[in-house]
């Protein structure tokens, strides 16, 4: 599961377009994350000022697994 | 549940959705665009420069309020600094504005009222209406009510992070490389040349992407970058980059943010299939994204209008069937898709590029004349001097 620094998120929604599962939406002010999330981490390097990180303890997979080559 | 009929629902209000909802309303189609935010035009996702030259194409007159500034050209920046400008003089056409976004995206929904539109802020779009496995129209959320927007044709402009394509099945995937992280600080007080918009490339200034400088007036810039997932691995990456060449650069250093822009891009070639059953997609959500500026305003009108007129012919025939809007990506295809497959090749040779080469390019065309800039005139040029580094565009050359 990914977390979103709130402080940091301009909302600017590049992880929701960049999300290859679908698993994310912008709905105002706020990220959310569906169980559709494998922890590919692609969010996580698409985010421009690096608000979204995973929760510790709680990746599903290893991230690169299933990222589109 | 409340429900509202029209002939064609434009999803999201960006440039992309009000063309194609002028184009529509003014043949007479009753049109709705909706948009989710509670106000057209921001936050500000852009570096808000555009060429002018396609504004006439689709009879849009340039307007004081959302003009901050008109440039004479280009000036490309080598990893070593040394610099090439591109005049309008002598680039035939390539001059440009930098607009404020804002007022520029209310220009063109207002455009798209005048042309007899409706339009409904703060109304979110969640998902298709299904009838015989059609689509028939959107559900949506409109402030705290539920509402079916009934329409036999609905177009697509929901931008880079689209559902409404993946809901009528057409189902994307973007490789890394095919994505550009962007970030862009609004920058007042600095030194910048008001003449020209300043693009830096170059592994040290933006891996996979560049940097850009686009003055807004005196003393005020929108300073950006674009930088690609593949060469991402790490987080923040273009907040990273875009603040270790600030502050290289003094004249910008002491500058003061009054905005901070973020955004993806896709620089991808355009999607294979931009038409559903009743729907049809444009600009960002077709990836009409031009790949090697990442400009996506002057795509995304294109095809709005487009789309727009498409509409129109498809009532006429009263055939929405994915059949009858191949004319849609017949005529979008006609006008655009070339420029972006050749685009994307350039991006895509750029991207290998090493520092070195990138000298050697700049270097090669310092003081070239070209009566217009071409990619096969720059290629030219460099081969003249630097044989070598046109290895990989041979291909190109000989065509």
């Amino acid at each position: 599961m990914r977390q979103v620094d709130r402080d940091t998120c301009l909302h600017c929604a590049a992880c929701v377009g960049t999300c290859p599962f679908d698993a994310i939406t912008l709905f105002d002010m706020h990220i959310i994350f569906n169980d559709r999330c494998v922890d590919c981490a692609m969010c996580d390097r698409v985010c421009p000022v690096g608000a979204i990180s995973p929760i510790p303890g709680t990746e599903k997979m290893k991230p690169k697994l299933r990222v589109p080559a | 549940m409340e429900r509202y009929n029209y002939d064609v629902v434009v999803v999201g209000a960006g440039p992309g959705g009000s063309c194609a909802a002028r184009a529509a309303a003014s043949r007479g189609l009753k049109t709705i665009m909706i948009e989710k935010r509670q106000e057209i035009g921001t936050p500000v996702r852009c570096g808000e420069g555009i060429a002018t030259a396609w504004l006439n194409q689709i009879g849009l007159k340039p307007g004081k309020d959302w003009i901050a500034n008109e440039v004479d050209g280009a000036r490309i920046f080598a990893p070593n600094e040394q610099y090439i400008t591109l005049d309008a003089a002598q680039a035939g056409n390539e001059t440009g504005f930098v607009v404020e976004r804002d007022m520029f995206d209310k220009f063109l929904a207002r455009e798209a009222i005048r042309a007899g539109s409706d339009v409904w802020v703060k109304t979110n779009a969640l998902g298709l209406i299904m009838e015989n496995g059609v689509p028939v129209g959107v559900h949506a959320r409109k402030l705290n009510k539920d509402l079916e927007i009934r329409a036999p044709l609905i177009i697509a402009a929901d931008g880079f992070e689209s559902r409404v394509g993946l809901w009528a099945g057409i189902k994307t995937q973007l490789k890394p490389g095919d994505i550009e992280a962007c970030l862009q600080y609004r920058l007042v007080g600095v030194d910048c040349d008001v003449r020209y918009n300043d693009f830096y490339v170059g592994e040290k200034a933006a891996p996979g992407g560049y940097l850009w400088v686009f003055p807004k007036g005196p003393g005020e810039a929108n300073v950006g970058i674009g930088v690609s997932l593949k060469k991402s691995p790490g987080i923040a990456t273009a907040k990273t980059y875009l603040d270790a060449w600030i502050k290289r650069h003094p004249g910008y250093a002491k500058g003061k943010s009054i905005e901070d822009v973020a955004g993806a891009v896709s620089v991808s070639p355009p999607l294979k299939r931009t038409t559903a059953n009743g729907v049809m997609l444009v600009g960002d959500a077709a990836r009409l994204v031009d790949p090697l500026t990442g400009g996506g305003v002057a795509n995304a009108c294109i095809s709005g209008q487009i789309a727009g007129e498409v509409a129109k012919a498809s009532f006429d025939a009263h055939d929405f069937s994915v059949q009858f809007l191949q004319l849609y990506e017949k005529k979008w295809r006609g006008e655009l898709e070339e420029q972006l497959m050749r685009n994307y090749m350039a991006k895509e040779t750029m991207m290998k590029m090493s520092d070195e080469s990138l000298n050697k390019v700049i270097d090669a065309l310092q003081g070239v004349e070209f009566k217009k800039v071409t990619t096969l005139e720059i290629l030219k040029a460099v081969q003249a001097k630097y044989p070598e580094v046109v290895k990989e565009f041979e291909s190109m050359l000989a065509a």
